[in-house]
């Protein structure tokens, strides 16, 4: 296993709660979410908002400082992630099947951006998710997001 | 490193991608493997992939532009990622196709690959607004 990070499904212990803020520790210390530095900042019973702070070279455009698209679609990729396994109530091994973003407005420079993922429905494979980005006021999203996961493999034991 | 890939954004950047190739007037971007693209342990992030994917997609689009003598910019309205098949560690490419170019708006897909560009690990689907450069 290349850099031997620590796998999530050894880590959760089996019959234990799923619990985003201790998973986000991991998931946002390592890998793409440690590049992006992204941190926990709050759930409920069916969705997890994460944030990422601006950073220069996590900009598309060097005259606008706007944040590169891809960073919100990972921000939204990992907190609907987690909205799937806070519904469910555990971790269980799933992939993006898809994951649309739409635009209303760009990140602008200098200012951190927030995703929220809500888990809106749940089939025995399927995860159905939304959910929206904003830059500190959930009543002005810059963006919208909806997406599908399937869990891959039986529960993690 | 050669002259076009010193202008792909910091983003692109960051994450090590470079101009590789040209595929029908497109330019191929290039990504190898590394932790910080790193998603489950052992496989991409579907959010690299989708970043990879977007670069080409944008490279693709100021191609097209320039090649009707336009300098026009470009605004993303939105994007759909497809993810097919997990990326593991080797390198990862990735090229735009402008499926449609008008005056206001441009239609862009994109294709991610690793080994073999018929077994793609993910297509974006893109929509740009086209905005005349403002004048100074």
């Amino acid at each position: 296993m290349a850099f031997g990070k620590p796998d999530l499904g050894s880590i959760v212990p089996k019959g234990a709660s799923f619990d985003p803020a201790l998973v986000n520790k991991l998931m946002g210390k390592f890998g793409h979410g440690g590049f992006l530095d992204m941190e926990y900042v709050g759930h409920g019973a069916d969705w997890v908002e994460l944030a990422i702070d601006w950073r220069e070279d996590l900009v598309a455009d060097p005259d606008t400082g706007i944040l590169a698209s891809a960073v919100i679609i990972s921000l939204m990729d990992n907190a609907t992630s987690m909205s799937i396994w806070t519904k469910l109530g555990e971790f269980r091994p799933q992939v993006t099947m898809d994951l649309r973003i739409d635009y209303l407005r760009p990140s602008p420079s200098g200012e951190r951006v927030y995703g929220r993922g809500i888990c809106y429905h749940l089939t025995n494979s399927i995860g159905f998710v939304r959910g929206f980005a904003h830059n500190g006021n959930p009543d002005e999203p810059l963006a919208h997001a909806s997406g599908t996961f399937i869990r891959i493999g039986d529960r993690v034991s | 490193m050669n002259d076009m890939t010193s202008l792909l954004p910091p983003y692109a950047r960051a994450l090590d991608m470079t101009i590789v190739d040209e595929l029908d007037n497109a330019p191929v971007i290039g990504m190898p493997f590394a932790d910080r693209v790193q998603g489950r342990p052992g496989f991409l992030h579907g959010g690299a992939i989708s970043g990879l994917l977007e670069i080409a997609a944008i490279a693709a689009i100021h191609r097209a532009l320039r090649a009707k003598g336009s300098d026009s910019a470009i605004k993303q309205v939105n994007v759909t990622v497809d993810f097919m098949r997990g990326g593991v560690n080797q390198m990862t490419y990735a090229v735009g196709e402008v499926t449609r170019l008008g005056r206001t708006m441009a239609n862009v897909e994109a294709r991610a690959w690793q080994e073999d560009r018929d077994k793609p690990i993910a297509m974006g689907y893109m929509h740009y607004l086209i905005r005349a450069k403002p004048t100074a």
